[in-house]
C-alpha cells in the first residue's frame, strides 16, 4: 500500500495542472460555446515568458509571475475574445474549432519569432510562492516539497472559487445563459460581451497558471509536455461532458495518478512502458467519446436566433461573370503551361524543391478538401494517414523488394483501411466529437506505432534507397522525375475529388452537411457515405505522404505527427477548404512563402527569425479569418478582385448582369 | 377498409424521456391511399410518434409494422427505402443546395444509386429521365420556377414546399407530414392542402398528417386521431372526433366548454 501511494502521490501535482486546463476548457465552453484547443499553447506561452524573464533577464520569480501569469494570461484571453471569438458567436462548431486550432498552431510558432530560439531550462525556474527544493514534510515515504504544495493548494483554491462563481453568482448564471444564445441574453438586457470576456479572462489566467506550475513540476521545458497537458485536459473535460468542473478536475487528477502508478509498476525497459503509459490520455478520450452519449450532441447549434444569419457567400468561380470566366480560364492554362516548362527547363533548386514539396503536400491537402470541404467534418489525423501510406510503402519496398510505387498502392490501401476503422469508431460523432476522436487517434499513432524504431526507423527515419525505385532518376538534383510523378498524381487526385464532388456521393455528402436526419429519411445510408469519404481521403493522403517523403528522400515520423495534421488543416482552411484550387494554393503557397522568407529575412536583419515558424504562424493567423470567411481568406479576396475587375472593365458596357453583382445583391438580401 | 391489410400499424407504442411519458400505448392503422389526421395540442406526442415510425427514436414498448415488415430493428434509411417519406416540424433543408439538387438526392436515393465507381467514371450525371421526374414533382408542388434557386435564398414557406417536394420525389407509399402549414399564410396553406389531396388521389399515397390548422385537417383527411399528453383520446371522422366531449375538453379547452 505504501508502495502504491508512493507511486500515486507524485502524480497528483501533474493531475492538478491538467485539472486547471480541463476546467478552463469547461468554463470557456460553458460560457462561449468555444472548445479552445489553444489553452495548452497559452500555458506554453506563459511558461516560456516566465522562464525567459527569469533566466535570460535575471528577473526574480514574483515579478516574472506577475507579468507572465497575472498580466499576460488575462490580456491574451481578453484579446482572443475581443479580436477573434466575439465576432463568431453564431458560427458553426467547425469554424470555432478551426479558429482555436489556428491559435494552437500559431502561438508556439510565434514565440521563436519574438524571442528567438531559446534553450531554456525549466529546472532553473524560480517558483513564485514555494521553494521547490525545500521538503516540507514526508507522506508515505514521499517527500512533499514546495512544488507539490503550491500546485495542489493553488488548484484547490482556484476550483473552489470558480465553482462558487458559476453556481452561486448572477455572473455565473449569465455565463451559462450566454452559451445558449448571446443575442437572446442581450435582449434580456445583459451585457453578454462583458460576461463572455470575463470568462475568457478567467480561463486564460488559469491556463497561464497551469503552464508556469507545469514547467516547475516537469523540471524540463519542451513543447511536447504541453501537448500532453492539452490532450489530458481534453480527456478530463470530455468525461465531464464539458460541464461539470469537479468531474473534470477529478478525472484529470486520476489520469495524472494513473500515469505515475503505471510508470512505477511497469519496468522502464518494457515495451508496455513505451506504448501504454503515453496512450492513457488518448484512450481516455476515445472511451469517453464512445460511451458518453452526451459527447455526440455537444456542438449542435442551439441559438434560436440563428435563422437571422445571412447565407454564406458563393465561391468566386461561381459568382464570376461569364466574360471574366472566358478570360481567366485560359489564363490559368497559360500560367500552368509556363510553370511546367519552367520546372523542366531553367528552374533550379531550391525553387524546384519548393514547388515539388508544394505539389506533394497539395495531394495530402486534397484529402482534407474531401472530408472538411465536402462532408463538413473536421479530421485532425490526415497527417497520420499520410504517414501510414509512406511508411507502409517504404517497409514493403525494404522487406518485400517491391517497387516503391507498388508499395504506394499498398500504403494507400492500408491508410484507407485505418481510415475506415476511424470512421467506424466515430460513426455517431460529429463536429467537435469527431475532431477530438481524430486528434486522439493521431496522437495515439505518434506515441505508439510512429514511435517504434522497427516500424519507422526512430528519429533517423527510413532513408529512401534507389533500389526501392529501380532507378536513380528520382535522386537527380534537377528534381524533374519527382516533379512529373507528383504532378501526374496531383492531376489524378484532383480529377478523383472533382468526380466525387460532382457525383452522387458528393451530392449526398452535401445533403448530409445540411441535414443528416433528412438525408437518411430519403433512404441514403449516412454511415456508408461517411466510410466511403474517409477511405478515399485516407488513400489520397497515404499516396501524398509517400510522394512528400520521396522529395525529401526519407520517410520520417517527425514529418507526420499530430502537429503536422493540425498545420495541414490550418493551411487549407486559410486558402479555401471548399475548392480544389484551395488545396493547391495552400500547398504551393506555404513552401513558396517559406522560401521567400528564408531569403528575405536575413536581408532585413531578421536572420534569427525562423522562416518556417513565421510561415506557419502567418497561415495560422490567416486561418483565424475562417469564421468570417468560411470560403477561405484567399477565396474571399478572389471574389473581391472579381468585383473590382468587373467594375473596371465591364461597367456600363453591354449591360450584362454579372455574377458578382448578383452575389452582392443576394448577400445584401 | 377494415378487411384490407394496413399499410402502417402501430401496436401499443410507448416512449418516455426520463420521467416524462411522451407517448403512451398508442395503437392505430393507416391503410393505403388513406389520409389520416393526427391532431392534438403541443406536447401531445405527435412528433415523437413520427420519430418512432421513421427510426429517429426507438419505442420503449410496442411494435411498428409497415407493409408487413417489422420496422423496429431497421435504421432510418432502410425504413425510407421501404416507402416512408417525411417532412419535418422544424424545416430540414440542405443548406447551400439548389431546389433541384434536393430532389436529385431524393431521386437517386429512390433508385438506390450512389456507387463510388460510377462517380469516378463520370457516370453519375443526371439523366433526362431523372430531370423529367424532378421537374414533374416540382410542377406538382408548384415550385418549378425555383428549381435553380439555392434554398438559402428561400423563405420558410418555400422551404416547406421544398421539403414536401423532396419527400414526394422518393415516391413514398406513405407520407408523414409534420405540420406542413406551420409558418405559411392562408394562400400557401391552401396550396399545400391541394398538393396533399392530389398526391393522395393521383398517386394513391397514404398520408399521416400532423397539423394544428384544423380547417386544413378537415379539408384533407379521411379520418382523424386525437392525442393529448401522449395518449390517444379519440379516433373517427373529423366531425366525429371534434364532437367528442373528451376532445373538446382536452384539446379545445375553454372554447370547447363554451
Amino acid at each position: 500500500m505504501v508502495q502504491f501511494l508512493g507511486f500515486a502521490l507524485p502524480g497528483v501535482p501533474y493531475g492538478c495542472t491538467y485539472a486547471l486546463v480541463a476546467v478552463c476548457l469547461c468554463l470557456t465552453y460553458q460560457a462561449t460555446g468555444v472548445f479552445n484547443f489553444a489553452f495548452g499553447a497559452q500555458a506554453f506561452a506563459s511558461a516560456f515568458v516566465f522562464t525567459y524573464l527569469t533566466q535570460v533577464h535575471g528577473w526574480s520569480g514574483f515579478p516574472a509571475f506577475l507579468v507572465s501569469v497575472v498580466v499576460m494570461g488575462p490580456v491574451v484571453g481578453w484579446a482572443f475574445d475581443r479580436f477573434i471569438f466575439r465576432h463568431i458567436p453564431n458560427s458553426n462548431s467547425v469554424a470555432k474549432m478551426v479558429c482555436s486550432l489556428a491559435l494552437l498552431v500559431g502561438i508556439p510558432n510565434l514565440l521563436p519569432v519574438f524571442f528567438g530560439n531559446q534553450n531554456l531550462d525549466a529546472t532553473a525556474t524560480i517558483f513564485p510562492f514555494f521553494n521547490p527544493n525545500t521538503v516540507y514534510f514526508t507522506l508515505w515515504d514521499t517527500p512533499i516539497n514546495g512544488i507539490y504544495l503550491a500546485t495542489i493548494s493553488v488548484t484547490v483554491v482556484v476550483l473552489v472559487l470558480l465553482t462558487i462563481l458559476l453556481r452561486y453568482t448572477s455572473l455565473g448564471l449569465q455565463m451559462r445563459a450566454a452559451v445558449e444564445s448571446r443575442r437572446l441574453v442581450q435582449l434580456d438586457g445583459v451585457n453578454a460581451n462583458r460576461v463572455v470576456s470575463l470568462a475568457w479572462i478567467v480561463s486564460s489566467f488559469m491556463a497561464a497558471l497551469a503552464g508556469v506550475l507545469l514547467a516547475s513540476v516537469y523540471g524540463a521545458f519542451t513543447s511536447n509536455d504541453y501537448v500532453i497537458l492539452t490532450v489530458t485536459a481534453i480527456a478530463a473535460a470530455a468525461w465531464a461532458l464539458l460541464r461539470s468542473l469537479p468531474i473534470a478536475a477529478g478525472v484529470a487528477v486520476l489520469i495524472g495518478v494513473t500515469t505515475t502508478v503505471l510508470e512505477g509498476y511497469i519496468s522502464p525497459n518494457s515495451i508496455w512502458n513505451a506504448a501504454v503509459v503515453p496512450s492513457i490520455p488518448f484512450v481516455a478520450i476515445v472511451v469517453a467519446l464512445l460511451v458518453l452519449p452526451g459527447m455526440r450532441t455537444l456542438d449542435s447549434n442551439r441559438d434560436p436566433l440563428a435563422t437571422v444569419d445571412p447565407p454564406p457567400p458563393p465561391i468566386a468561380a461561381a459568382s464570376r461573370a461569364p466574360t471574366m470566366d472566358r478570360i481567366i480560364r485560359p489564363l490559368w492554362w497559360v500560367v500552368f503551361a509556363g510553370f511546367c516548362v519552367s520546372m523542366l527547363t531553367w528552374m533550379q533548386a531550391p525553387w524546384t524543391t519548393v514547388f515539388n514539396n508544394g505539389i506533394t503536400i497539395s495531394i495530402v491537402l486534397l484529402s482534407i478538401t474531401l472530408i472538411t470541404g465536402m462532408a463538413g467534418q473536421l479530421s485532425l489525423c490526415q497527417g497520420t494517414f499520410a504517414g501510414i501510406g509512406a511508411f507502409t510503402a517504404a517497409q514493403v519496398a525494404n522487406h518485400l523488394g517491391l517497387n516503391l510505387f507498388v508499395g504506394a498502392l499498398v500504403g494507400a490501401v492500408l491508410a484507407a483501411a485505418v481510415a475506415i476503422v476511424f470512421a467506424l469508431l466515430s460513426l455517431r460523432l460529429r463536429g467537435l466529437g469527431l475532431a477530438l476522436m481524430t486528434l486522439a487517434a493521431a496522437l495515439f499513432f505518434d506515441a505508439t506505432f510512429f514511435n517504434e524504431t522497427y516500424l519507422t526507423g526512430g528519429q533517423q527515419g527510413l532513408p529512401i534507397q534507389p533500389k526501392w525505385l529501380g532507378t536513380g532518376v528520382f535522386f537527380n538534383s534537377s528534381g524533374h522525375a519527382v516533379f512529373l510523378v507528383s504532378l501526374g498524381t496531383l492531376i489524378v487526385a484532383v480529377i478523383v475529388v472533382m468526380m466525387v464532388r460532382k457525383g452522387t456521393v458528393g451530392r449526398n455528402l452535401a445533403a448530409m452537411r445540411g441535414s443528416e436526419i433528412a438525408t437518411a429519411g430519403l433512404g441514403v445510408n449516412p454511415t456508408w457515405q461517411r466510410i466511403v469519404v474517409f477511405a478515399l481521403s485516407g488513400a489520397i493522403a497515404g499516396i501524398g505522404g509517400l510522394l512528400y517523403s520521396l522529395q525529401s528522400q526519407d520517410v520520417n515520423a517527425g514529418n507526420f505527427n499530430a502537429q503536422f495534421s493540425l498545420v495541414l488543416v490550418v493551411l487549407v482552411v486559410t486558402t479555401s477548404v471548399t475548392t480544389l484550387e484551395g488545396a493547391m494554393q495552400a500547398g504551393i503557397g506555404f513552401f513558396f512563402l517559406q522560401q521567400v522568407l528564408t531569403e528575405f529575412l536575413p536581408k532585413i536583419g531578421l536572420g534569427g527569425v525562423g522562416a518556417s515558424s513565421l510561415t506557419v504562424a502567418l497561415f495560422a493567423f490567416g486561418a483565424l479569418t475562417y469564421a468570417a470567411h468560411p470560403e477561405g481568406v484567399l477565396e474571399f479576396q478572389k471574389r473581391r478582385w472579381n468585383e473590382r475587375f468587373e467594375r473596371l472593365f465591364f461597367s456600363g458596357g453591354s449591360g450584362e448582369l454579372t455574377g458578382s453583382t448578383l452575389s452582392t445583391r443576394h448577400a445584401n438580401g | 377498409m377494415a378487411d384490407a391489410q394496413p399499410l402502417l400499424s402501430l401496436l401499443g407504442v410507448c416512449k418516455s424521456f426520463g420521467g416524462i411519458q411522451a407517448v403512451s400505448s398508442i395503437s392505430f392503422d393507416v391503410f393505403s391511399g388513406e389520409c389520416v389526421g393526427l391532431v392534438g395540442p403541443n406536447g401531445a406526442g405527435k412528433t415523437t410518434l413520427f420519430n418512432c415510425v421513421c427510426g429517429q427514436l426507438r419505442p420503449d414498448i410496442g411494435d411498428v409494422r409497415f407493409d408487413g415488415t417489422d420496422l423496429l430493428d431497421l435504421p432510418t434509411f432502410k425504413r425510407a427505402r421501404l416507402g416512408i417519406g417525411r417532412t419535418y416540424q422544424k424545416v430540414e433543408v440542405f443548406t447551400d443546395m439548389s431546389v433541384r439538387d434536393h430532389l436529385l438526392v431524393a431521386e437517386r436515393a429512390r433508385r438506390g444509386e450512389g456507387r463510388l465507381w460510377r462517380d469516378l467514371l463520370n457516370l453519375s450525371k443526371p439523366t433526362t429521365d431523372e430531370m423529367n421526374r424532378v421537374h414533374a414533382t416540382l410542377e406538382l408542388v408548384g415550385i418549378a420556377r425555383l428549381a435553380d434557386t439555392s434554398v438559402n435564398a428561400l423563405g420558410l414557406g418555400n422551404c416547406r414546399l421544398v421539403e414536401l417536394a423532396r419527400a414526394l420525389a422518393t415516391e413514398p407509399k406513405i407520407l408523414l407530414a409534420d405540420e406542413p402549414s406551420s409558418g405559411l399564410d392562408l394562400h400557401e396553406t391552401a396550396e399545400v392542402a391541394a398538393v396533399l389531396r392530389t398526391v393522395q388521389r393521383e398517386r394513391g399515397t397514404a398520408i399521416l398528417l400532423v397539423e394544428h390548422d384544423l380547417s386544413m385537417v378537415a379539408e384533407v383527411v379521411d379520418r382523424a386521431i386525437v392525442m393529448d399528453l401522449g395518449a390517444m383520446l379519440a379516433e373517427g371522422t373529423f366531425d366525429e372526433v371534434m364532437a367528442d366531449q373528451n376532445v373538446r375538453d382536452a384539446y379545445l379547452g375553454q372554447m370547447g366548454a363554451a
